[in-house]
């Protein structure tokens, strides 16, 4: 007799369990302790975030599928929920003092930000389409909510909407994409896809990889869909700006890498171009749009822009080494943004924040080491050796190279010399301009954040080694 | 005359494009998005049910079921964010959700 139901492997899917679980629970502290919940609950999210990352760490390398093949764990998945878990709590760290002072705290900050987590966590590790749409929308859905977390404030609660607009416009257009590619290959599973889609591909399923593609755009905010970012970043609370541009790029980069590279990976030629082309469009559009902004948060905005063409150059290659390139790449990004982003929480005196680029001025003199540690992130944006930045570029643009896409590593070094013009005129105002007065005391938890990501970005470059293998190993485990 | 997976996939493809137009042409109201977004969805549900019982395959329908839960829950959300914008802005026009220019 066949068994009508196995109980399925659910080892690989502990970290996720866990999160969900501890998510349920917090929902349930909150209820009932309501507004006096306090800020414990950051500290029991941050707790729930680091026994998933152990069980993260825990998980086979191998590759391993479960849930009916719907849900695979392998060495890329590991890599990439770790730093979407790391990103996730400089979210919330990043967040604490921030909530307090501007007297916005709720309890359900810290779960939204675990339930995004979770919606990340799956559609890094989704083996079919099914799974990919529900955690795209888990993790869509809390982060509108999360982007118009001060709802009393018209910018805040405006960023929210148009997330939600531009968010599901894009879900759907993911959707159709997967329903054309579902109905011409007859499968929603990803190595099924991959099997039947090869050589000669009907026009159907092209038309159906091109709105999937245009879903994932949208969500890692590429170009020609990348119009909500500027806006929605500007708006959102700092601290949420700071968690949008750290952890739902990593879990879309490796969406991206995982569906065209285990769901398409026979017809590399048929999706190739749109990668290029993608990737060409945000790293120009990131550097030159980038030039004119006043404010910090939209002018970050735009150098998340170009960050992902770059990371892009990676993927376009279909090789082992560009996703490598890619793997290194956002893992670089993750510690150059939330540097960058703890010193922009910084800039307070008294009641106001302060996000426009003039507010640097002579921060080197009032805040020496704060300055520097800016400078620095600016200089590894901007690409330029020993720090991290280079190797981030070096990886995807050496990838290109040696994938014959010269012409795309070309316009890359040429583009990142552009976007080197509005990093280094950071460095210049705050180290050449008169100073203003000085910013209050850093709260513990953004000097945390800003110790260890500038610990990274300037000493990467010395023992590049092991996180260089580490991508290695996880990229070799998707082909 | 028989109405097989073509017919159903233009419609589809009719009803995915009205959507799409409702939310950039409509100058208007949030509403309306909402609404077209809604089209949006429903437009992908067809395809999917349509290709279910053209490939004679369950899951293209348990895939559809699965939207309808999200649809719902998305719909949730954006009227839940419609509130707290109108109540700061006092409008839903879609011409007065403009206090951020770069």
């Amino acid at each position: 007799m066949n068994p009508v139901l196995t109980i399925p492997d659910f080892a690989p899917v502990l970290p996720e369990i866990i999160l969900a679980a501890g998510a349920l629970v917090l929902v349930l502290f909150g209820a009932i302790r309501g507004e006096r919940s306090g800020e414990g609950m950051n500290i029991i999210a941050l707790a729930l975030l680091a026994v998933a990352f152990v069980a993260v760490l825990m998980l086979p390398s191998t590759r391993v599928e479960t849930m009916s093949g719907s849900f695979v764990v392998d060495g890329f998945a590991k890599f990439m929920k770790a730093l979407t878990l790391i990103a996730s709590a400089g979210g919330v760290i990043l967040s604490m003092d921030y909530m307090r002072r501007e007297g916005i705290y709720r309890f359900e900050y810290p779960i939204l930000i675990v339930l995004s987590t979770i919606g990340m966590m799956m559609v890094i590790s989704a083996n079919d389409l099914i799974a990919l749409y529900l955690g795209l929308e888990l993790l869509s859905l809390s982060s509108y909510v999360i982007a118009a977390f001060d709802r009393d404030n018209v910018r805040s609660t405006e960023a929210g909407l148009k997330y939600f607009v531009l968010g599901a416009l894009s879900s759907g257009m993911l959707l159709y994409g997967a329903s054309l590619v579902y109905g011409f290959t007859g499968n929603v599973s990803f190595p099924a896809i991959a099997g039947i889609l090869q050589g000669q591909v009907g026009v159907g399923a092209i038309v159906g990889i091109v709105f999937v593609a245009a879903g994932i755009a949208f969500k890692i905010s590429a170009v020609p869909f990348h119009m909500w970012t500027p806006d929605v970043y500007e708006g959102s609370p700092t601290p949420v700006t700071a968690f949008f541009a750290a952890a739902p790029k990593m879990a879309g980069m490796a969406m991206a890498t995982r569906v065209f590279i285990d769901a398409f990976p026979n017809i590399v030629g048929q999706w190739q171009q749109i990668i290029v082309f993608i990737s060409i469009a945000s790293m120009a559009l990131g550097s030159f749009a980038a030039i004119g902004q006043r404010n910090i948060k939209r002018l970050m905005a735009y150098s998340s822009i170009g960050n992902v063409g770059y990371a892009l150059i990676g993927l376009a290659t279909g090789t082992v080494e560009g996703v490598q390139g890619v793997v290194v790449y956002m893992a670089i990004y993750l510690a150059m943004t939330l540097g960058a982003f703890a010193v922009i929480l910084s800039m307070r005196r008294g009641n106001v924040m302060y996000e426009n680029v003039e507010d640097l001025s002579g921060l080197a003199r009032t805040h020496p080491v704060l300055a520097f540690c800016l400078a620095m992130m600016m200089f590894s944006l901007a690409g330029i050796p020993p720090l991290a930045g280079f190797f981030a570029k070096f990886a995807v643009f050496n990838a290109a190279i040696n994938a014959n896409l010269v012409a795309l590593a070309i316009i890359g070094v040429v583009t990142s010399v552009v976007g080197a013009y509005y990093y280094l005129r950071i460095v210049k105002v705050m180290y050449f301009d008169e100073p203003a007065a000085a910013y209050d005391a850093q709260p513990v938890g953004v000097k945390l954040v800003l110790g260890l990501s500038s610990i990274f970005v300037v000493l990467f470059g010395i023992v590049p080694a092991p996180l260089v293998a580490a991508a290695g190993a996880a990229a070799r485990s998707l082909f | 005359m028989v109405i097989g997976l073509g017919h159903y996939l233009t419609v589809a493809a009719v009803l995915f494009t009205l959507g799409v137009f409702g939310i950039f042409i409509n100058r208007k109201n949030v509403i309306v998005i909402l609404m077209s977004v809604e089209l949006i969805l429903l437009a992908v549900n067809i395809n999917m049910v349509a290709f279910s019982t053209h490939l004679g395959d369950i899951v293209g329908q348990v895939f559809a079921l699965l939207i309808l839960t999200v649809a719902a829950a998305e719909a949730a959300i954006g009227l839940a964010i419609l509130v707290v914008f109108f109540r700061n802005r006092g409008s839903i026009a879609v011409e007065d959700i403009n206090s951020m220019r770069g």
